[in-house]
């Protein structure tokens, strides 16, 4: 008897990750999602168990609740693993691929950074940002002027050595990539950054992290509870954690720095 | 630049403090002269194009001229579309070129416009290498990035062309000059080529000096743009106010300036007799009102300045205190990310990309859903298309009509150092090894009538062929005209070389 109530629970644990799968199905929606989501708020053996289920398919649940559902994320070389070569994989462009990927990846720090414009943003959970192509090139393209400004007034030369391109820095190769550029038939160029910030945002929406608004200033977008969780259970840390490793990055006192930094830094 | 030579000289007394001061401008001239290629390079590439005979048209002048009509066109807030540059292009292209149709002269003018772009290269700029010194006194190669037209769009979603600051300084020929000065400069010059009555100079400087306007119109216009995303990034304490302060005072002298030409200018059209004396008068009282135009418009702007900045001020304001501390995504993360080398960015953004990007279930299509799959529509791909990119093509050359071998095989035959010999004879001796040989043989042999002895010694080369009609006639099957005495010349070096120039062409001369 006890044995099929095992059974039964493994099951159950194993559907709660399944539908964390599903990215755009909500709790709110499926009466099964939702019991099982109360579930594992209130029963800890039960929680233990869908972490268990998650870590033998090579997952990591970061957060399961009402709103956003089960959130998860892969653990490395897992066979759920979105690798940025895959990603990116369109825009490769002879020797030129590592910086195309820079910029991809400076584009969705972009948009969590202009979706959760404030640390604050990021814990409230009742939070909802609001972004859009239009607003994410614009404030990249201006921390980038800011930093040549900054350069400038070092006295730095900044052009990067012929023979070493991979040393250029990153806001220099972002600012000279073309906002927008028009191909032959018309088309938004996928290659200039609003193109590239276009295909971010609309990846996003089909992973349920994103939904779409109206058209307006190139395509807004609202942010939804789950991408909250993922950028901050997640993706911050381990940037953070990176940055900490190169020795580049000051902890920072809660006030946030896109509204209240430096007057030299800003 | 002084401020540079202190800096060096107090850090690096054993420098050799000319090397150092040598740089900097060296290296600011080489950029300046790097804005010029791509016009040069229209010049140089225009006999590649196979739609026309193009070898005809100016393009560095047409490029000149697009990028006057960008600049003219920029407004506050806007430039000109590509299509209307075009428009404007083609009666220019028309005077050059009149007798080619109209067709021809839009796509040279496209052709132009693409190039100042730079169309098919990802970043849609110019790339050149220049050399500075470093630290150490060691000599390093640097690339210097530079665009001339940039593509814009605009908020209702329209793609525009602006002139950046590198094409608005090549095209007025003031390179790295500063713009307060220039500007003050240029109008002191007009006054006193309008005073002694010279016209095609003075619509020289008012054009200069509206093209300063239109550059320090652009820097407000940025200023006012990063104030609405973020008003700290600007400077409204000092420099804002400064900047406006500055503005306004030009503003001020402009008008009175440009009034006083103005009458000036009218009267002198009113009263000029010769005809294209006053045409050019009233050339230039158009563009004198134009810069008064443009200076309402950027006065309106200032005024309109302060009270952005309040407003966005208010907007940006206000937020509750922070309830938990969390990472700063825009401080800490992007920032930090942006200010890195591309090689060190790429671990913190791929990091942060493949743990915010989510999982990706593996499909696993059963029947039905294979079906299905094959039954979808093809995706509409209106938006994200990979660009397709126009390779610049050049033509392939001719395929060989004779190989490697024959080459070889009719170099022994005609190898004559010892006796000459008969083309009849020469080809007789091709047919044996191969039919097709006599063919190549009869056309060097005709290629050696006459040959180009210059050409010879300057390529260092020992000997030469030489063919001499003597009057016989040829006889065979497949070739005509007179069978030549075929033989191998040496070539003489230097003094002696020019007697037998001199024998040679003597001989030709007899021969022919």
């Amino acid at each position: 008897m006890s044995t099929t109530q095992a059974v039964r629970d493994a099951e159950s644990a194993a559907r709660l990750v399944a539908l964390g799968m599903r990215q755009k199905q909500r709790p709110s929606r499926d009466a099964v999602y939702t019991e099982l989501v109360q579930r594992y708020a209130q029963d800890d053996a039960f929680k233990e168990q869908v972490h268990a289920v998650a870590a033998g398919l090579g997952l990591v649940v970061l957060g399961v609740t009402m709103q956003s559902g089960t959130v998860l994320a892969s653990t490395e070389d897992s066979v759920f693993e979105i690798k940025m070569d895959e990603y990116a994989k369109r825009s490769a462009i002879g020797g030129k691929r590592s910086a195309e990927k820079v910029l991809h990846g400076l584009i969705h720090l972009a948009v969590a950074a202009l979706g959760f414009p404030r640390p604050d943003d990021l814990a409230n959970e009742t939070y909802v940002g609001r972004v859009s192509v239009e607003q994410v090139d614009g404030v990249v393209r201006e921390a980038c002027r800011m930093l040549d400004e900054r350069a400038k007034h070092a006295e730095a030369n900044n052009d990067p050595l012929e023979s070493a391109p991979e040393l250029e820095r990153a806001w220099r190769a972002y600012s000279r990539r073309p906002a927008t550029a028009i191909t032959k038939d018309g088309r938004l160029a996928a290659d200039s950054t609003r193109g590239m910030i276009t295909k971010a945002m609309r990846f996003l929406a089909e992973q349920g992290f994103l939904t779409h608004v109206n058209n307006e200033e190139g395509g807004t977008y609202r942010t939804t509870p789950r991408y909250q969780i993922q950028v901050r259970e997640l993706a911050a840390t381990r940037a953070f954690d990176e940055l900490l490793d190169l020795g580049v990055v000051a902890v920072g006192d809660g006030t946030g720095s896109l509204r209240a930094a430096e007057p030299e830094t800003l | 630049m002084s401020r540079w030579t202190t800096t060096v000289g107090e850090v690096e007394y054993d420098e050799p403090a000319g090397v150092e001061t040598v740089d900097e401008g060296l290296a600011r001239r080489m950029k300046a002269l790097a804005c010029t290629a791509p016009l040069h390079d229209l010049d140089n590439r225009k006999t590649r194009l196979d739609w026309a005979d193009a070898s005809d048209y100016q393009m560095a002048e047409i490029a000149l001229q697009a990028i006057d009509q960008v600049t003219i066109a920029m407004d506050f807030d806007r430039g000109a579309n590509h299509e209307q540059v075009v428009a404007r292009l083609c009666p220019f292209i028309a005077t050059q070129v009149p007798d080619r149709d109209h067709d021809e002269h839009e796509r040279v003018a496209r052709w132009v416009l693409d190039n100042l772009i730079n169309v098919g290269s990802v970043d849609r700029g110019f790339q050149a290498v220049y050399g500075t010194f470093g630290g150490a006194g060691e000599y390093q190669r640097r690339s210097f990035d530079f665009k001339l037209l940039v593509e814009l769009v605009s908020g209702e979603g329209d793609v525009y062309l602006r002139a950046t600051d590198e094409a608005i300084n090549v095209l007025v020929g003031a390179l790295d000059t500063d713009v307060e000065s220039a500007q003050i400069a240029a109008e002191v010059k007009l006054e006193n080529l309008i005073k002694r009555g010279r016209l095609s100079d003075a619509r020289l400087a008012a054009e200069q000096a509206r093209y300063r306007t239109v550059q320090y119109a652009d820097t407000l216009r940025r200023k006012l743009e990063a104030t609405r995303r973020d008003v700290r990034a600007v400077d409204w304490e000092r420099e804002v106010p400064d900047l406006i302060d500055e503005a306004l005072r030009h503003i001020e002298d402009r008008f009175r300036a440009e009034n006083a030409i103005l009458n000036n200018i009218t009267t002198a059209r009113d009263d000029a007799e010769e005809l294209d004396r006053k045409h050019r008068a009233a050339q230039l009282v158009d563009i004198v009102k134009d810069c008064i135009r443009r200076h309402t418009q950027l006065q309106a702007r200032l005024q309109d300045a302060g009270e952005t900045f309040r407003t966005e001020q208010d907007r940006q304001q206000f937020s509750a205190p922070a309830r938990r501390a969390t990472i700063d995504l825009f401080g800490q993360l992007l920032v930090p990310s942006l200010d890195l080398p591309l090689a060190d960015a790429s671990n913190p953004t791929g990091v942060f990309f493949g743990a915010a990007a989510g999982i990706d279930p593996p499909s696993v299509p059963g029947l039905t859903g294979l079906v299905e799959m094959l039954l979808v529509p093809s995706q509409d791909r209106e938006h994200l298309g990979d660009e397709i990119t126009e390779p610049d093509l050049a033509p392939l050359p001719d395929p060989d009509r004779y190989s490697e071998w024959q080459w070889r095989t009719s170099d022994s035959l005609l190898d004559l150092a010892e006796a000459p010999r008969r083309l009849s004879g020469l080809l007789a001796s091709a047919r044996e090894i191969d039919p097709d040989l006599a063919g190549l043989v009869a056309l060097r042999v005709v290629h050696a009538y006459g040959p180009e002895v210059g050409t010879a010694i300057r390529h260092g080369d020992q000997q030469l062929l030489i063919a001499v009609d003597d009057g016989t006639e040829l006889v065979d099957e497949q070739f005509g005209g007179t069978d030549l005495l075929v033989a191998s010349a040496h070539v003489a070096r230097a003094g002696e070389a020019v007697e037998e120039l001199a024998t040679l062409s003597t001989e030709d001369e007899e021969v022919a």
